[in-house]
């Protein structure tokens, strides 16, 4: 398909990988933050392909691996609600909460659906105008923009049995956790392209200003990666850390202002608890007041309980890249894709379900 | 969760687009991108079209691509 085969080719992908070989010569460990670039780096086999000593950690970037446990257990306890319709993107359900899943609330009788587009849940709403259809909203600002855009429909169509519960996470302030935490020594970010393709790249800034080291926008085709690698190596031997990036396709400089635009109209910042990486300020995005009719938080009173990570699961840690899946005591043993014990094994793009699935099992 | 996958835009019609992906039809809702027209390819994210593929920044990066000179060739 256009624009996807190009960006696949073997010989060009070679001569990059025989210049990273050429280039590279220290040690580095360079963080991709989104979980379809771990995805990806599996995929094209690129781990085995790179210098051994270039080391890629996975980061936090996949919604359903941060979506805290406490969230969990709200959007669990939302489901159980009498006429409620939850509606969610598929990973979610399966995720195990404190005591008990989305999936087996659903088992149980709760009426939940899963969709691959906010406007599906939209068609929900209007086909059952007597119950109250709930969008949980995850996701970074690849999908805010969707959810607002959602929303607008919603408020112009006066669809008032539809709302949201909003769970979303912002991307620069957790890579600015993780590099303030200073767990892990990192020589380069490398930067989600969707994400990008709506904030555009001035945001990553404070990575070169503030903490010293690179980063690089990439794709998710293996010359958009092995291209971005390439560029965090040479930043990084040389010295000279910038905001580079190989997806110029698809990403501007200044991001998609329409985008967010909308979603600013609907959502403003706020808190957020992440899974592995706790409450951070100014790292979610929440419904703006013009907006409380549609605001599930505000409209349902959902219950609070006393959450907890599941014993041994060290899914909080890598999504840290503080340690790896093959350092889970749990990992293909207790836990795996059919019984996950923690969202890191439950989601596609989780880092664990990456390493089992990509074969990755013994180091 | 951030998949997106780059479409042709085969009509529009008001904030709906018809777009192709591997000769299969979809809809696409372009709120997002309000400057899109018919024969572009957009990036369709969860049934919104998220930004609109730049053709001739690709064509460069392909250029770029394929005058990348290896090491082996170098050395």
């Amino acid at each position: 398909m256009k624009f996807l085969d190009e960006y696949r080719d073997r010989g060009i992908g070679e001569k990059l990988l025989a210049n990273i070989r050429r280039d590279s010569h220290r040690p580095v460990s360079f963080m991709e933050f989104c979980g379809s670039h771990t995805v990806s780096i599996f995929k094209y086999g690129l781990r085995q392909l790179l210098p051994s000593h270039i080391h890629m950690l996975s980061g936090p970037g996949c919604p359903v691996c941060v979506t805290a446990a406490q969230d969990i257990d709200r959007v669990i306890a939302l489901a159980g609600l009498s006429g409620v319709v939850t509606v969610t993107f598929g990973d979610l359900v399966r995720v195990p909460g404190t005591r008990s899943s989305l999936q087996q609330s659903r088992a149980e009788g709760s009426d939940i659906r899963i969709v691959y587009s906010a406007l599906e849940a939209l068609d929900i709403a209007r086909a059952n105008p007597e119950k109250k259809v709930v969008l949980v909203g995850i996701g970074f600002e690849t999908t805010a923009p969707t959810i607002a855009a959602s929303l607008l429909s919603a408020r112009k169509e006066d669809l008032r049995n539809y709302s949201v519960f909003s769970l979303h996470k912002l991307t620069p302030p957790a890579i600015r956790a993780i590099l303030a935490a200073g767990e892990t020594r990192l020589d380069g970010i490398l930067c989600p392209g969707h994400v990008s393709v709506i904030i555009g790249t001035a945001p990553y800034r404070f990575i070169v200003e503030k903490y010293g080291i690179g980063c690089a926008v990439a794709g998710f085709e293996p010359l958009d990666m092995l291209l971005a690698i390439s560029q965090l190596v040479g930043q990084a031997e040389a010295g000279r850390p910038e905001v580079a990036q190989s997806y110029g396709r698809a990403v501007r400089p200044e991001g998609n202002l329409a985008a967010v635009a909308v979603m600013n109209q609907v959502f403003e910042i706020a808190a957020a608890n992440w899974r592995g990486l706790g409450n951070i300020p100014a790292s979610g995005l929440r419904l703006r007041e013009a907006f409380t009719g549609f605001d599930a938080e505000k409209n349902f009173a959902i219950p609070l309980s006393d959450s907890c990570e599941r014993e041994g699961c060290l899914c909080g840690a890598v999504l840290r890249g503080v340690k790896t899946p093959l350092d889970c005591d749990l990992f293909g043993k207790v836990c795996t894709p059919v019984s996950p014990v923690g969202p890191c094994m439950v989601s596609s793009e989780g880092a664990c379900a990456a390493y089992y699935q990509y074969g990755d099992r013994h180091g | 969760m951030c998949l997106a996958v780059p479409a042709r835009v085969k009509s529009i019609s008001g904030k709906t687009a018809e777009v192709e992906i591997g000769g299969t039809i979809y809809r696409a809702n372009i709120l997002l991108t309000p400057q899109v027209k018919v024969g572009d390819y957009v990036l369709l994210h969860t049934g919104y079209a998220i930004g609109v593929i730049d053709e001739d920044e690709a064509e460069q990066s392909l250029k770029m691509f394929r005058e990348i000179e290896s090491a082996h060739e170098i050395s």
